[in-house]
């Protein structure tokens, strides 16, 4: 296959190279799923199932629109004025997009981790608190941010300085307390934007560690540009591409196995082996 | 973003370049063992113990050669963290190489049993010894094409008239069996060189089953299917 082929960069996957779940019910599914930002056309017909409590990577080249995808799953397009998504995700049984739907709520339930830690310059106590009390809560918020801290595996690192700002501690433990502040409303998906690739090899085995022991709770979205990471801490890996035209598409998706051992879309083996990207 | 696309990078070049040098490792070090086995065969046919002796002392290079795949493998792997079809690639070489040094042995073993028989004539005049001995190292040399075309329908096709051959090396390995045990039966004192020839014939259809080894790691290449 000649792999600079306009045409074969242009296509979907076929169906057969797109791994869909018979016998459990994802938490998230999109279904026809494409987003233009004005008139340029991002993403297009995306048709994908995620299956609960597991990691899956989002993997392709550079503008293939994996961001893109990762923030139609909780509505983060929405804040992109020139943004328009046309298809269906639906998140628990409902579709996210439909007119009742509050986009706040949903972003409660579907939390989001980004590339660079963004803790608010607050301390790491409220930064952590945030969510529940904007949620309203108000009761046991010392035992929330306790347990969110835990979760997130900083606890023991910050718990004598749970007053100071967010921002004086070091990256990794920035973006771990980011983590803390995305579980403390108890989502059922955390979406990562390759959440590790600013951080040093220590930290990003601690981020590794800590999606993996997450994923027995919490279903993990991950954006990431590392293949070697994708293949340690997810369950199934989906692989994006764009043609000359630019529009991303899914062209594979399947088991780690599949995609990393061996690709049944000769894109994929490109560009896992790096060929292409 | 057409031209990068379209440029493959100088490291995916050098990478590809050293696939290309571990390959070119294999069918060397195949060479060497395909060499191994016919000397081996044809210095016990012939009685001559000098080349029995060269086989023993050229079995070092074979380890060499397997010690330098097993180098550049490691190279590979640690340097490229390689994916699908060249993990794939690497992994299978590094079993090919195992099972090329293992028939290298066999070759070596063959050699160790002719100097062990020293100026006693075989016990029966050397037919279908070498006629396996032959046929292994056709299937060697076929299923080393096989690998190196990394064409799963090449391997499969190959895979299938492999199957064939090999049966034909244990028919033969059978009879070779069975005509030694007559002659052993037949006369007591006979005991000693019928084992001889029967421990070269044992080394000679293992060769087979090792070329079938490497048709299966040229299937996984290929097609990344693991076992039978």
């Amino acid at each position: 296959m000649a792999l600079n082929d306009t045409d074969l960069l242009s296509q979907a996957g076929s169906a057969e190279n797109i791994m869909t779940f018979d016998d459990i019910e994802p938490i998230l599914e999109a279904r026809d799923l494409s987003v233009s930002y004005g008139t340029k056309m991002a993403i297009s017909n995306v048709a994908i199932q995620i299956p609960k409590n597991s990691v899956v990577s989002l993997i392709g080249p550079s503008g293939c629109g994996k961001s893109t995808l990762l923030r139609c799953f909780n509505r983060m397009n929405d804040l992109i004025s020139s943004a328009t998504v046309r298809g269906s995700v639906n998140f628990a049984g409902q579709d996210i997009y439909a007119p009742a739907v509050d986009p706040t709520e949903i972003r409660f339930r579907i939390g989001m981790v980004f590339q660079r830690p963004n803790p608010f310059p607050k301390s790491i106590y409220e930064n952590v608190a945030f969510g529940p009390k904007i949620n309203g809560m108000t009761d046991d918020l010392d035992a929330v941010v306790e347990n969110s801290l835990r979760r997130a595996a900083v606890w023991d690192e910050v718990k004598d300085r749970l007053g100071d700002s967010g921002l004086s501690v070091s990256g990794g433990q920035q973006q771990r307390i980011c983590i803390a502040r995305a579980l403390a409303v108890n989502p059922e998906v955390v979406l990562m934007d390759e959440p590790a690739s600013a951080l040093d090899p220590i930290s990003t085995q601690a981020i590794e560690q800590l999606i993996q022991e997450l994923s027995s709770e919490v279903t993990i979205v991950i954006v990431t540009h590392n293949m070697q990471q994708a293949t340690r801490i997810s369950d199934y890996a989906a692989v994006m591409m764009a043609g000359e035209e630019r529009v991303g598409r899914l062209i594979e998706y399947g088991t780690n196995d599949q995609v990393f051992g061996n690709p049944k879309d000769a894109r994929t083996e490109a560009y896992v082996t790096g060929r292409i990207g | 973003m057409k031209e990068r696309r379209n440029i493959i990078s100088k490291g995916r070049q050098e990478f590809d370049r050293d696939l290309g040098r571990l390959e070119a490792e294999l069918i060397l070090m195949s060479g060497l063992v395909e060499k191994a086995i016919f000397n081996a065969l044809t210095a016990l046919k012939n009685r001559d113990l000098a080349r029995s002796r060269r086989v023993i002392d050229e079995d070092d290079s074979v380890d060499e050669a397997e010690v330098e795949i097993e180098k550049s493998c490691i190279e590979l792997i640690r340097r490229q963290a390689p994916m699908a079809g060249d993990l794939r690639r690497i992994i299978a070489s590094l079993q090919v190489a195992s099972e090329l040094e293992r028939i290298g042995d066999y070759a070596e073993g063959i050699a160790k049993i002719s100097i062990t028989m020293g100026n006693q004539p075989p016990l029966k005049e050397l037919i279908d010894i070498p006629r396996m001995g032959d046929m292994a190292v056709n299937m060697l040399k076929r299923a080393l094409e096989a690998f190196i075309s990394r064409d799963a329908s090449s391997v499969r096709a190959l895979n299938v008239s492999l199957e064939k051959d090999d049966d034909a090396v244990d028919d033969l390995y059978a009879k070779v069996q069975a005509d030694l045990m007559a002659l052993v039966k037949s006369n007591p004192d006979n005991a000693e060189r019928a084992t001889y020839l029967m421990w070269v014939a044992h080394n000679v259809e293992r060769v087979a089953d090792r070329a079938m080894n490497i048709v299966e790691r040229a299937r996984y290449q290929a097609t990344g299917e693991v076992g039978n």
